[in-house]
């Protein structure tokens, strides 16, 4: 494990000192852009609907009951621009995308393309890594701000529509604009991008040391999305941590 | 638009001598290499020749770079192989045994990738250049547009030796380049080998169980058996080894005793 951890924070360092070279490898990270943004947005926004719409109608209900039913939008905003927006996204990508580039660097490690690519003098981490690792860090915090749009219309139609609520939009919207602050959404786009950037290494790094076949591949996948969703809850808490005291700081 | 910035071709040299000196590989606790010496001289075609299993693949993969020695040391031009500077002072291309080639990408760009990735010609002439290795290899323009995953075992390699032949190499190595093709596609390959050995005068290293391969076109063989060499010398002298396992392996046929 700890080998492992030594490899990813390498990765990263190389990552890290490769950026500059982002421009010349434009081609690919904007094929990336639309490979992955096209991918996930529709999944993104259904989700984000229907997690929004739980929100209320789980906590809609007890508000009401206690008088409180006009502080559902800020409930809403709040749950989902600081955690649910950026944790679910990060989870879905990790499912989607992460996956999906573990198994494309696995078959490319076990077909000797990347080999290939090492004696023809080309770095795999600028040829491969630094495209795939910023493009993820790029459309996840635009994914989660379409999440938490979509989040939040999802709450606001559930707290309309559903007669054990029956909180109006305007009242919803109003009481989401007085809760919700700039430094929220903030906080949760500073996260997904650490979680974007945890995700694309980690996939990376499983595809690229891949071994074995394709049953090597098979294994390579699931050890990149579980050690992803693992290290995005962890991460999560850490910068949760981080993040309230600098909130009530800044209150 | 702008002109992508290129930078000069390579100087193009001749081949260069490889020394390997008691290069030892483990994995776990299973030796694969045993402690191997090997002067290869600058433009001679080097056929390693043994069973499956013997650590050939390996032996090329350390002469490359593309693995790390327990123990000993690769000279490429008497530049050890762990240098970072010596993919920018000698150039090395390999052959693997699947091709190695990028399914993501056309054949075409598969062949121009070197030169693109390292911006030595603009795109024009890359295409150029291209096309001209693509014939080299009996491909044509319509086999450049293919992705790599439409062609045949043979076309694979051959587009595999057309990548490496961009590169105007010093040293070039093959993984079994003859495996899985019928002789005809196998003979063709052989050629290629020693073709492109005449026009760049590059050294050439070739890894096979492939008996008429090695005979056929080998200057000098090393017969490498359980990760130890057995015996260098020329096709005569290998022909003619009083070892009874090379002896084995060089004439054994299919008659049943």
């Amino acid at each position: 494990m700890f080998r492992e951890i030594g490899q990813m924070i390498l990765l990263f360092t190389a990552w890290v000192r490769s950026l500059p070279l982002a421009w010349r490898h434009r081609r690919h990270l904007a094929e990336q852009l639309f490979e992955i943004g096209n991918a996930s947005l529709f999944m993104a926004c259904v989700l984000s609907f229907f997690i929004g719409g739980v929100l209320s109608l789980q906590a809609g209900p007890l508000l009401v009951q206690r008088g409180l039913g006009s502080m559902l939008g800020g409930l809403v905003a709040e749950s989902m621009c600081k955690e649910l927006g950026p944790v679910m996204m990060a989870i879905l990508i990790a499912g989607r995308v992460g996956s999906s580039m573990a198994a494309e660097l696995g078959s490319m490690a076990v077909s000797q393309e990347i080999d290939a690519l090492r004696t023809l003098n080309i770095n795999p981490v600028h040829y491969l890594i630094l495209p795939r690792v910023l493009a993820i860090s790029i459309v996840l915090p635009c994914l989660v701000v379409f999440s938490d749009l979509v989040g939040c219309g999802g709450g606001a139609l559930v707290a309309a529509f559903n007669t054990d609520i029956a909180v109006g939009t305007s009242t919803f919207f109003g009481n989401l604009r007085q809760v919700l602050e700039f430094k929220d959404v903030f906080h949760g786009l500073l996260k997904s991008l650490v979680f974007a950037t945890l995700i694309g290494l980690v996939c990376c790094h499983h595809g690229m040391v891949t071994r074995g076949g394709p049953r090597g591949v098979g294994r390579s996948v699931t050890k990149a999305v579980v050690n992803s969703i693992v290290l995005i809850l962890i991460t999560d808490y850490l910068l949760t941590r981080v993040l309230l005291p600098l909130n009530r700081f800044h209150s | 638009m702008s002109v992508p910035e290129t930078k000069s071709a390579p100087e193009t040299k001749s081949g260069v001598s490889v020394h390997v000196r008691g290069l030892r590989k483990s994995f776990g606790e299973h030796a694969v290499l045993k402690g191997i010496d090997l002067e290869i001289q600058a433009g001679e075609i080097f056929v390693i020749m043994g069973p499956s299993g013997s650590g050939k693949s390996i032996f090329l993969r350390h002469v490359i770079g593309l693995e790390t020695p327990d123990g000993g040391e690769v000279l490429v031009d008497n530049i050890r192989v762990e240098d970072d500077s010596i993919r920018d002072r000698v150039r090395m291309a390999m052959v693997f045994q699947s091709g190695g080639l990028l399914n993501s990408l056309s054949v075409a760009e598969n062949v121009g990738l070197y030169l693109a990735e390292h911006r030595i010609h603009p795109p024009k002439e890359i295409a150029r250049v291209v096309k001209e290795k693509l014939e080299a290899v009996q491909l044509n323009d319509a086999d450049g547009e293919k992705n790599p995953t439409e062609l045949s075992g043979g076309m694979k390699k051959r587009v595999a030796i057309a990548r490496a032949l961009v590169m105007e190499p010093q040293l070039v190595l093959y993984d079994e380049p003859t495996s899985e093709l019928d002789p005809l596609v196998a003979i063709t390959i052989g050629r290629e080998i020693v073709k492109l050995n005449r026009r760049v005068g590059a050294t050439t290293v070739v890894v096979s169980h492939d008996r008429d391969l090695a005979f056929g076109i080998a200057d000098r063989i090393a017969f490498l058996a359980d990760g130890k060499i057995l015996q260098v010398g020329t096709k005569e002298e290998i022909k003619s080894s009083q070892i009874p396992l090379i002896q084995e392996f060089i004439s054994a046929d299919f008659a049943v005793k």
